[in-house]
């Protein structure tokens, strides 16, 4: 499966990119941070404490269990500070 | 109802001035605009606001939609920049219309309190003591469960 996945703020600087195009078989959220964080060190410093992660399948809120399947974009972020 | 993102200045009295005189079944208008305040320690000399384009959209029109219907409102606005911005700056505002007053207030309180942290917004400053991305507070998480 083809996933664009985004990353702001924070979780962008230690990773070193807004986007990227993956192939995954993750079915999960979960899952797809995992694989990530076996990738290079950068992506486990950015995911090492996950209650400061925030996350959003196809522009929508999810849990970190939320399937990811039949998504298009997952996007990372640290919580959010409009206003 | 009117949701803007965008990266220029506005003009916060015109706003408030036209969003005033829209219509004429409107009794009450509450108005907020939110500022970037510096701070007493140290030197602001900007901050950056960073958005997820399409979500941000997106997650405000949700938020502006539940505020309209639960308080039964005539209009709203909402006006979020992102980009560059300097002490004194205008950051967002607020605008709820509504016949009777406590309507328009509450939908405003209701409508910051979301603003803060469910729209896709982060704040980075740059301060005489370095660069920091500003962390959410949790009073902002709690806020949300007066609603």
């Amino acid at each position: 499966m083809t996933l664009d996945v985004l990353y702001f703020a924070w979780l962008r600087e230690r990773i070193g990119l807004p986007k990227e195009r993956i192939e995954t078989h993750a079915q999960t959220v979960s899952a797809l941070i995992d694989e990530l964080r076996t990738r290079e060190d950068r992506y486990a410093l950015a995911f090492s404490d996950l209650d400061a992660v925030r996350v959003a399948v196809d522009q929508e809120l999810c849990d970190l269990d939320a399937p990811i399947t039949n998504a298009r974009e997952v996007a990372f972020f640290p919580p959010m500070t409009g206003g | 109802m009117q949701i803007r993102v965008q990266k220029h200045a506005f003009d916060y009295g015109a706003e408030c001035e036209r969003f005033a005189a829209a219509r004429q079944d409107v009794g009450a208008v509450v108005t907020f605009c939110g500022i970037v305040r510096a701070p007493q320690d140290d030197i602001l000399y900007r901050m950056e606001i960073e958005h997820y384009p399409g979500m941000t959209e997106r997650a405000l029109t949700d938020i502006a939609q539940t505020a309209s219907q639960r308080w039964g409102l005539l209009d709203c606005l909402v006006i979020h920049r992102f980009g560059p911005l300097v002490p004194g700056d205008r950051i967002m505002m607020v605008a709820t219309a509504s016949r009777h007053r406590a309507d328009a207030f509450a939908a405003a309180d209701f409508l910051m309190d979301y603003l803060k942290s469910r729209a896709p917004f982060w704040k980075k400053e740059f301060t005489s003591d370095g660069a920091e991305w500003v962390a959410a507070k949790d009073s902002d998480e709690s806020a949300l469960k007066r609603w």
